[in-house]
This record gives C-alpha cells, structure tokens and sequence, in this order.
C-alpha cells in the first residue's frame, strides 16, 4: 500500500473539467472541481434546471453474501430490513457512543446484496471498520475503483436523463433505484441528492463516465443544465440542511444531536448495533445539545470554525456556514445546549473579531416546493 | 487588459492617482481568483491608511480576503453603492468597483509601485 504520497487522484472526469474551465481544488484526497463558471450560477440553476456534478470521490463498499443483512443490522443506524430489492436508506455507522464513524447510504441490489457509498476521505476508515466487526456469512470489498458517480440534479433532470436511458425514470422513487443501460453502457440509477432538488445519482464504469457526461451537458443544453462544482455543492446541501461529514458531525457528536435521529431505528428487528443504548437514552430523554441552524441578522459572513456566543459565553464553533446564493442570506450550523436551540434564540458569531448578531431559524432553511 | 493610467500591488490592489487623490480597487486578476463577491466592508472616511495596511475586507462565497492599500494616506471617500451591490466587483473591477479615494501622504512612493506591464508580467508569472 502507498502511504507516504501526498499525489491527488483524479477522477475519470478530470480532463473534461479541464476542458470546461474548472478550478480545480484538493478534497478528501482528490483533486476535484469547485466551480466552472461561477458558483452563485451554478447553485441557482440547480435551484431552477440542473447542474452536473462529478462525484466520482465518493467510496462504494459492497457487502455480499447470505448474511449481509444480518451484518449490516449489527453496523449501521437504520433498519436495513426495511429495505426492498432497488431501494436506498440514508443511515450511519456509529461508535460505541452513537456518534457516526461516517454517514451512508445503503443500496440494496438484491436480497444477499448490498452496496454502501460512502464519504471519499473516510473510505478506508469504513472499510477497515467494517472489516474489523467481523462479517459472517458475506464479505465486504471495496469497489470505489469500479465506480464513476454523476449526479444530475434539479427540477430538469428527469426530463434531461430520459431520452439518454431506457430506464423508466417516472417509476423510480425518491431513495429508489434501478439497474439498466444509460447511454449504452450498465449503470445504477439512484433518485437520490445532496442538493435539495429532485435528481439522480448515476452510477457508470469509470470508462464510459465521460461519454455520459458530454451527452447529459448536451442533452441538457437547451434546459440550462450547468456543470457544477463541490462549491455549489456545499451551498446547495448547507440550504437544505444537510450534514457534512467531518464539518456537522462526527466521531464526537450523536447522531441524535446531530438531528439524524430518524436514521436511528430501535425496532425490536433492528437488533444491537453499537452506541444503541445511547441513542435510545437521547432520543427517550432528548440529547444534551442539537445541532441548530441559524440566520446571521447583522453584517457578515458566519464561517466554519468561527466561534459561536451565547449569552456573551462560548458556546462552540460554526460547524458550517455560508453566505446562501438562492436565499441571499448569511446562514449556518452550529450546536446548542438543547435548552437553548429552540428558533430565535439570539447568539453571535465571531466574526474575525467583531461580534454580529444571529438568532436561531427552523431548518430546513430551504424546501423546494412539490409540484 | 490593465489600464496604464493605474499602479498595482503585488497583494492585486490597484492605485489611480490624480494629484494628492489616490483612488484605489482590487484587479481583475483578483476578482477572478475570489470568485462571486458577495461581502465587503471598507473603512469610514477620514481613517488614516499605512501603505501596505488593511482597509477592509472582500467576501466570496467561499473566501475571505483582506484588502491592503497600495499607499499610505487618509480616506476621503467611500463607494458606498459599492457596499450594497458587491458583485459589482466582479463585473467591473476597474471601473464601477472603485472602493475608496484617498489622500496619498507620499505622492512620490507611488512610483516604486507596478505599473500596468510589470503587474502583467506578475500574473503571467503568479499563475502556475
């Protein structure tokens, strides 16, 4: 195993972002593209069409075999029993006090077989996690290598991804997904996100991965798709409240803190898995403190790290925090003393210094409408 | 694409000088590298500037960077349209996104600074 080399690896998509005029940046141990033509551009025409990100960093780790799902009970969060052939589950691995080694999502291919993405920088983590726990009756391998991972997302995407697939994509779910040709070649095709939007994680070969970007930029030209970057990403995902691993939550913070109880089942089938009886205790007797979001009503942008104050005493740092392209308003993440993290609760953040003003909002901050 | 009728620092602020009136922004060249500007925060007229000193601040969505004037001098006026509408910045870095006006202590030290061909050369070179 190489260990020593601090060489970024790239995805099977990086000349084509080259190509496009990505700015390219360091993350999780790749070099990925942040943004193209402008991340406010890119995030609004998420927000309003589409965008087509390359998240080809992402891990994907396969448990295969006849005890695969009594060994995922034993790991994960969430109850994979739930989970039908062509369905997705968001869940965790937690540690023995309920905070999450990584959050994932469980994909179940068939009844003796299950595939988890997870975060690119925690992939070997997880993998050697897994390993550790001692599977019986299947086998868990890493198959990050095998994957590229497109994701096209917003209110366009469907009718964009339609004429380049035979998969009926009406028919898929939200958190569902289907095996079938896209552009010619096998993919996975999940109704799933980071952004808020409806859309789709496209799971290809690395080789036919530019092939398919080309053919969804062009296939989306006339609908205003864009090529977007972790940038957009991060303010798409921030908008929609949701969890950045290593930022929001980790080894440190529960899950029930985190506001990721619904991933926590305590079903009599679930069975144990570790940091239950934690889990349980919060969830019963609530948690000492919860991750809230938090609107910036004086001038400033709040940024991660930044130290958040309640009444004039530290309280923690911002665990995320942006100023939002669609809600044009400078927001965040942040944890509180539960009894101090119901909305409007004023706080101030640390602004470089100078002390601005920000009170505690209901999450999401943003919700795309149904149509 | 820079205008000669300005100096530049290596910190990619530029000074247009008319008399003792020094009128100072942030080049094109840096506008690009912050991405979409969504923040700024000048000083009040009247603050007495070092050369080389911070004068406020200039926000992407995802950078913060601090602005340094190019001379030392006494702000005389600030483009306070320019606070409200930041992403002027981007649009036109040399122009309209002016951010403030002051009266230069030296007018004689803005000569040691770039000119627009040797600010070229320095981003040719800056850029990997």
């Amino acid at each position: 195993m190489e260990s020593s080399t601090t060489t970024l690896r790239k995805t099977p998509l990086h000349a084509v972002h080259r190509e496009m005029g990505a700015k390219m940046v360091p993350f999780g141990g790749w070099e990925m593209p942040v943004e193209y033509a402008g991340l406010i551009n890119e995030h609004m025409a998420v927000r309003r069409a589409a965008g087509l990100f390359d998240v080809s960093h992402m891990g994907e780790l396969e448990v295969r075999g006849p005890g695969a799902l009594a060994f995922l009970q034993r790991v994960t969060s969430n109850d994979v029993a739930k989970l039908k052939d062509g369905q997705a589950q968001y869940s965790a691995l937690p540690n023995d006090s309920g905070a999450p080694l990584d959050d994932v999502i469980v994909y179940r291919r068939g009844p003796e077989r299950f595939m988890l993405v997870v975060n690119a920088g925690n992939v070997e983590k997880d993998f050697g996690w897994l390993r550790s726990r001692g599977p019986e009756g299947c086998e868990v391998s890493d198959q990050s290598d095998a994957w590229a991972l497109i994701a096209l997302q917003g209110p366009l995407a469907q009718a964009i991804l339609q004429p380049v697939t035979g998969i009926d994509l009406p028919s898929i779910a939200y958190y569902h997904f289907a095996e079938g040709d896209v552009d010619g070649h096998p993919a996975i095709v999940a109704r799933t996100g980071y952004t808020g939007e409806d859309g789709f994680e496209i799971f290809v070969a690395p080789d036919h991965a530019e092939a398919l970007w080309r053919r969804l930029i062009e296939a989306g030209r006339e609908k205003g798709v864009q090529p977007a970057g972790l940038g957009a990403r991060d303010t798409l995902r921030l908008e929609a409240r949701m969890c950045l691993y290593g930022n929001d939550m980790d080894e440190t913070t529960s899950l029930v803190e985190a506001g990721l109880g619904w991933i926590v089942s305590l079903d009599e089938a679930k069975g144990d898995f570790p940091g239950r009886a934690v889990l349980e205790a919060q969830k019963k007797d609530g948690p000492p403190r919860k991750l809230v979001g938090f609107e910036v009503t004086g001038r400033g942008i709040a940024r991660h790290g930044y130290t958040v104050f309640l009444d004039g005493e530290p309280a923690g740092p911002v665990t995320s925090g942006s100023y939002a392209p669609y809600l044009q308003k400078n927001i965040g993440l942040c944890y509180l003393p539960a009894a101090r993290a119901a909305a409007g609760t004023a706080v101030e953040i640390d602004v470089r210094g100078r002390n601005v003003p920000a009170r505690v909002v209901p999450t999401p901050f943003y919700k795309r409408s149904k149509q | 694409m820079y205008p000669a009728d300005r100096r530049y620092t290596k910190e990619h602020e530029w000074v247009r000088v008319e008399g003792d009136r020094g009128t100072i922004g942030i080049t094109d060249h840096a506008q690009k590298q912050l991405g979409d500007v969504v923040y700024l925060e000048l000083p009040e007229v009247g603050r007495k500037l070092e050369a080389h000193g911070s004068f406020g601040t200039v926000e992407s969505v995802k950078a913060v960077s601090e602005l340094f004037s190019p001379v030392a001098g006494e702000v005389v006026e600030v483009n306070t349209a320019l606070v409200a509408k930041p992403e002027t910045i981007n649009a036109d870095p040399h122009g309209q996104a002016w951010m403030i006006a002051v009266r230069i202590a030296d007018p004689k030290a803005v000569a040691l600074l770039m000119d627009a061909a040797a600010y070229q050369a320095y981003v040719g070179s800056e850029a990997k």
